[in-house]
């Protein structure tokens, strides 16, 4: 490997998601854990599940496989807790995941305007073109809590 | 090379609370913040209907003097099975009386996490954070969530026209008498 293509290239985390393999940026990672019980309360936030602890800290459980896969997870092996940043603000997101994951090495390919905005770019791994996820855009937060009051729809509460 | 002994640790500062169900769901509120519990029951007679538009949780006023205690069906605030209600909360410094299903106990926190930023809809007005309490996670209810300023402004103006047609009603006997 040469300097230009190993300075190029940078770690990522592949998880899976039932049939599909997506990627996010290995810095976002902060653990894999395996399946902890789901505390639920009623809240009005779409794809969220409820909260999970784990060390000391209350961590949400975003559930993003029915907006990667138009359809939900039937079972999942692990929770991929991954740092999610709102503003300067950053904090844990557990997502489930269906099988275990696998740290590469890649060059991803930014994004194009016509990709959707949870795209952060693109990369290829063993004759795979793998979506990188943008997990600000991904999983809820504030900036979606003002988009969604624009368009009037009302959330059902979940329990 | 001694290290200074580290200083005694202060006592962690807990806060008392009221674990209650609603519709089987446990969440918690602040004891300081229930001015009251009352049964069900016993306010009945003393409650009177009352109907907001579009504000269906609320359905009976509580009036004490110059003061009106909007009964906020706890099950329907947060969106879960119908329950009756057996208890009500008076809750402190608010114009609500809380209907809930029970007590579950009453306990001491010792540390309120603020509720993860995810959540980012109303139930940032309906929690004050979450309480990690016995290997389980329990909302803790802001007092003042319950009823927003809009809604009070609609039940206000609802007891307003009920007030004035019940005058009026009263007019229209006496002068018929």
């Amino acid at each position: 490997m040469t300097v230009s293509t190993e300075l190029a290239s940078q770690s990522f985390v592949l998880l899976r998601l039932g049939e599909r393999r997506f990627a996010i940026s290995a810095r976002q990672i902060a653990e894999l854990v395996p399946p902890s019980r789901v505390f639920r309360f009623p809240h009005r936030t779409p794809k969220l599940e409820g909260v999970i602890l784990r060390r000391g800290r209350i961590v949400p459980v975003c559930d993003v496989s029915e907006m990667l896969l138009g359809k939900q997870l039937t079972s999942r092996r692990f929770y991929l807790i991954a740092v999610r940043n709102y503003g300067r603000q950053r904090e844990w997101v557990a997502m489930p995941v269906t099988g275990e994951c696998e740290l590469i090495k890649a060059e991803m390919m930014a994004a194009v305007e016509s990709d959707a905005p949870h795209v952060a770019g693109w990369l290829s791994h063993e004759g795979d073109v793998i979506e990188v996820l943008n997990l600000d855009a991904l999983t809820p937060g504030p900036e979606q809590a003002l988009t969604e009051a624009a368009a009037p729809q009302r959330a059902e509460a979940r329990p | 090379m001694r290290l200074a002994a580290p200083g005694k640790p202060s006592p962690a500062k807990t806060e008392q609370i009221i674990l209650f169900r609603v519709s089987g769901q446990l969440f918690a509120v602040s004891s300081a913040s229930v001015q009251e519990v009352r049964s069900a029951d016993s306010i009945s007679g003393a409650a009177t209907e009352i109907s907001a538009p579009g504000l269906r949780k609320v359905s009976h006023v509580l009036r004490r003097g110059d003061r009106s205690l909007f009964i906020v069906n706890g099950a329907m605030h947060f969106g879960l099975r119908a329950a009756a209600g057996a208890l009500l909360f008076v809750l402190r410094k608010t114009r609500t009386a809380l209907l809930i299903d029970g007590i579950e106990k009453m306990t001491a926190m010792t540390r309120l996490q603020a509720l993860p930023l995810s959540f980012c809809h109303e139930e940032r007005q309906w929690y004050r954070g979450l309480a990690a309490l016995d290997q389980t996670v329990v909302p803790v209810v802001h007092p003042e969530g319950f009823l927003s300023p809009e809604e009070l402004a609609l039940l206000d103006g609802a007891l307003l026209q009920a007030d004035n047609s019940a005058g009026a009603t009263l007019e229209g006997t006496d002068s018929a008498q």
